[in-house]
C-alpha cells in the first residue's frame, strides 16, 4: 500500500463480491481466466469487454471502465457462461449484480436502452401488477432510425391483425393489496 | 386427473394467445388439469431483477403463496417465468430470514410463503409426468413426415435447477417423437435467441435469430418447436426483419410444442390457436396431412 493516509475502503472487487452475496456460486477471485464464458456467450462479439475480461477488470479494480462498459448491458440473460464456468462462479448473476450497481450508482452509458427499459419496466409493473408491450415500446423507439420504426410498426400492425396486441393495460384485481405490499418492501412514507 | 395452479404470464395474454389455449386443450387432452391462479402477477420477467432482488422475488413469492393456499404445485408455459419462479423458491427456502420479511409484505396481500408447492415448466409435466408412452398412446393423427426443430431456447435448462443434463438433454426430441413427427438434428438447439436484448440491442438480437434461423433450416427443419413465449416471438415474428437486415429470406413457421402435441391428439387447429402466426403454417402441415386451414376464420 502507498500511503498511509488514504482512508480504508473497500476494494472495487470487494464490492462486486459483496452484491453477489446471494449467489450460489464461487466469488470471482477464484476465476482462472479461461475464458469459457467469452467463448460461449452468444453475445461476446457486441460487447465492449469479453465477460472473461469484465472479470480481470474488477479484480484489477478498473472501476470506472467497468461501469462505461456495456458488457453487462447486452448479457441477453442465456447463463451458458454460468452452466459452463469450471470454477463454478455465477457470471450471468455477476451481471445482473453489474446492472443494479451502475443504475444505484446512476452511471451508465447515455446511448443504452437497456437501464431505461427497466425502469420502464418496473413503472409498469408497479401500476398495475402486469407487464403491458405498447408502454415498455416507448422506452426503444425512440432510438430507431426510419427504417427500423417502419419495420416495427409493419410487425405490430401484423400482430394486431391476428389479434396479438394488448389494446388496453391488463392490471390485476386486488391491485390496492399488491401496492400496499410493495411499499412494504419499498417504504415510502405513507401509512 | 393431475391438478397444477397455472401461471400463464403477461406474454400469454395476447402476444402468445396460441400458446395459451393450446397449453390448455393439450394437457386436458391428456389427462392434466390447469387451474389458473385467480390473481397472479407479473414474475418480473428479466428487467426487474436488474433494479431490484428484494422485490423481484416478492413478485415471485405472491404468486407462489396463491399456489401454497391451494396445495397445488405451479406450472408455467413460459420459460422465464419458469425460470424465475423456479429461483425464487429454491432461494427463499434457503434463506429464512429474507422469506420472512417478504411475509410480511404478502400479509398485506392475506398471504404468506412456505416454499411447499414446486415449480415446474410445461414441457416438464408432459414428459415426465404424463410420460411419453402415455402421450404416444393417446396420438390419433401422428405427425408423420414433419420436420421439427426442437429448439429448447435457454431458461428451461439454465441455470440448472437440479443435477439434469444441461449439455445434452433430449427430452424435447423425445416428445416431438412421441407425437410422430420428425425431430431433426438442430445444432443451435440449446443457443440463445436472444430474449429480450431484441428490445434494448436489436442489432445483436436479430444477428442471433438470423443463426438460429439459418441453422435450423439447414437441418432440413419445416417447423420449429418453441416452449417459451419470446423465443417465438424473436424466431417468428422478427424473421421479416432479420430478412430486411440481411437480405436473406426465411419463412420458417414457429410453433408452440403444445399446438403440434394438440394436433397430434386430433384437436382442431383453431382450438389451438392456429391461423394467428405471422408466418403461415399451413403448408407445412398440409404437407402431413394435417390441415391447418381450418382456422383461416378466426
Amino acid at each position: 500500500m502507498s500511503t498511509a493516509t488514504a482512508e480504508p475502503r473497500l476494494s472495487f472487487v470487494g464490492e462486486i463480491a459483496n452484491l453477489l452475496h446471494a449467489a450460489d456460486g464461487n466469488p470471482l477471485t477464484t476465476c482462472i481466466q479461461c475464458g469459457t464464458c467469452s467463448g460461449t456467450c452468444p453475445v461476446a462479439g457486441f460487447m465492449d469487454h469479453t465477460p472473461r475480461r469484465l472479470i480481470a477488470m474488477i479484480r484489477a479494480e478498473r472501476k470506472e471502465q467497468v461501469l462505461k462498459s456495456n458488457t453487462y448491458w447486452y448479457c441477453a440473460s442465456c447463463y451458458q457462461c454460468t452452466v459452463r464456468c469450471p470454477r463454478n462462479i455465477d457470471i450471468a448473476e455477476m451481471m445482473y449484480a453489474l446492472k443494479r450497481y451502475a443504475i444505484w450508482k446512476g452511471q451508465y452509458k447515455d446511448d443504452l436502452i437497456g437501464p431505461v427499459f427497466s425502469e420502464t419496466f418496473v413503472r409498469t409493473i408497479m401500476s398495475s401488477g402486469r407487464s403491458y408491450e405498447p408502454v415498455l415500446a416507448t422506452s426503444y423507439l425512440f432510438t430507431y432510425g426510419f427504417q427500423d420504426l417502419l419495420q416495427e410498426a409493419a410487425m405490430a400492425t401484423g400482430l394486431m391483425l391476428k389479434g396479438r396486441m394488448p389494446l388496453l393495460p391488463p392490471r390485476i384485481k386486488r391491485l390496492e393489496n399488491f401496492k400496499r405490499m410493495v411499499r412494504k418492501i419499498i417504504p415510502v412514507g405513507e401509512k | 386427473m393431475k391438478k397444477y395452479a397455472y401461471f400463464p404470464g403477461c406474454s400469454l395474454e395476447k402476444m402468445a394467445r396460441s400458446y395459451h389455449l393450446s397449453a390448455l386443450e393439450a394437457s386436458r387432452e391428456l389427462g392434466v388439469e390447469l387451474e389458473e391462479l385467480e390473481d397472479w402477477n407479473c414474475c418480473g420477467a428479466t428487467a426487474y431483477f436488474h433494479v431490484d432482488e428484494l422485490l423481484a422475488y416478492t413478485l415471485c413469492a405472491r404468486n407462489l403463496a396463491m399456489a401454497e393456499e391451494k396445495k397445488l404445485d405451479v406450472v408455467a408455459p413460459c420459460s422465464g417465468c419458469f425460470k424465475n419462479l423456479h429461483s425464487a423458491r429454491s432461494h427463499l427456502k434457503k434463506d429464512p430470514d429474507l422469506a420472512e420479511h417478504i411475509n410480511e409484505a404478502l400479509a398485506e396481500d392475506n398471504l404468506r410463503f412456505t416454499g411447499e408447492s414446486a415449480v415446474r415448466h410445461l414441457i416438464e409435466v408432459l414428459v415426465q409426468d404424463v410420460g411419453l408412452e402415455e402421450v404416444k398412446a393417446r396420438v390419433k393423427k401422428p405427425l408423420a413426415g414433419l420436420k421439427v426443430a426442437a429448439y429448447y431456447g435457454c431458461q428451461i435448462l439454465r441455470p440448472r435447477k437440479d443435477h439434469e443434463d444441461v449439455e445434452r438433454p433430449r427430452f424435447f426430441e423425445d416428445l416431438m417423437s412421441a407425437i410422430g413427427a420428425e425431430p431433426v438434428d438442430f445444432l443451435l438447439r440449446l443457443r440463445c435467441c436472444g430474449g429480450a436484448l431484441i428490445l434494448t440491442n436489436r442489432e445483436a438480437a436479430l444477428g442471433m435469430v438470423r443463426n438460429l434461423l439459418d441453422n435450423a433450416v439447414k437441418s432440413g427443419a419445416a417447423v420449429i418447436a418453441t416452449a417459451c413465449p419470446l423465443c417465438q416471438v424473436n424466431l417468428e415474428c422478427y424473421q421479416t426483419q432479420v430478412n430486411a437486415e440481411f437480405g436473406t429470406s426465411f419463412k420458417v413457421p414457429v410453433l408452440y410444442f403444445t399446438q403440434l402435441v394438440g394436433l397430434a391428439l386430433g384437436l382442431k387447429p383453431d382450438r389451438l390457436g392456429i391461423g394467428s402466426e405471422l408466418v403461415n403454417v399451413t403448408p407445412a402441415l398440409a404437407s402431413v396431412g394435417n390441415n391447418g386451414a381450418g382456422a383461416a376464420g378466426r
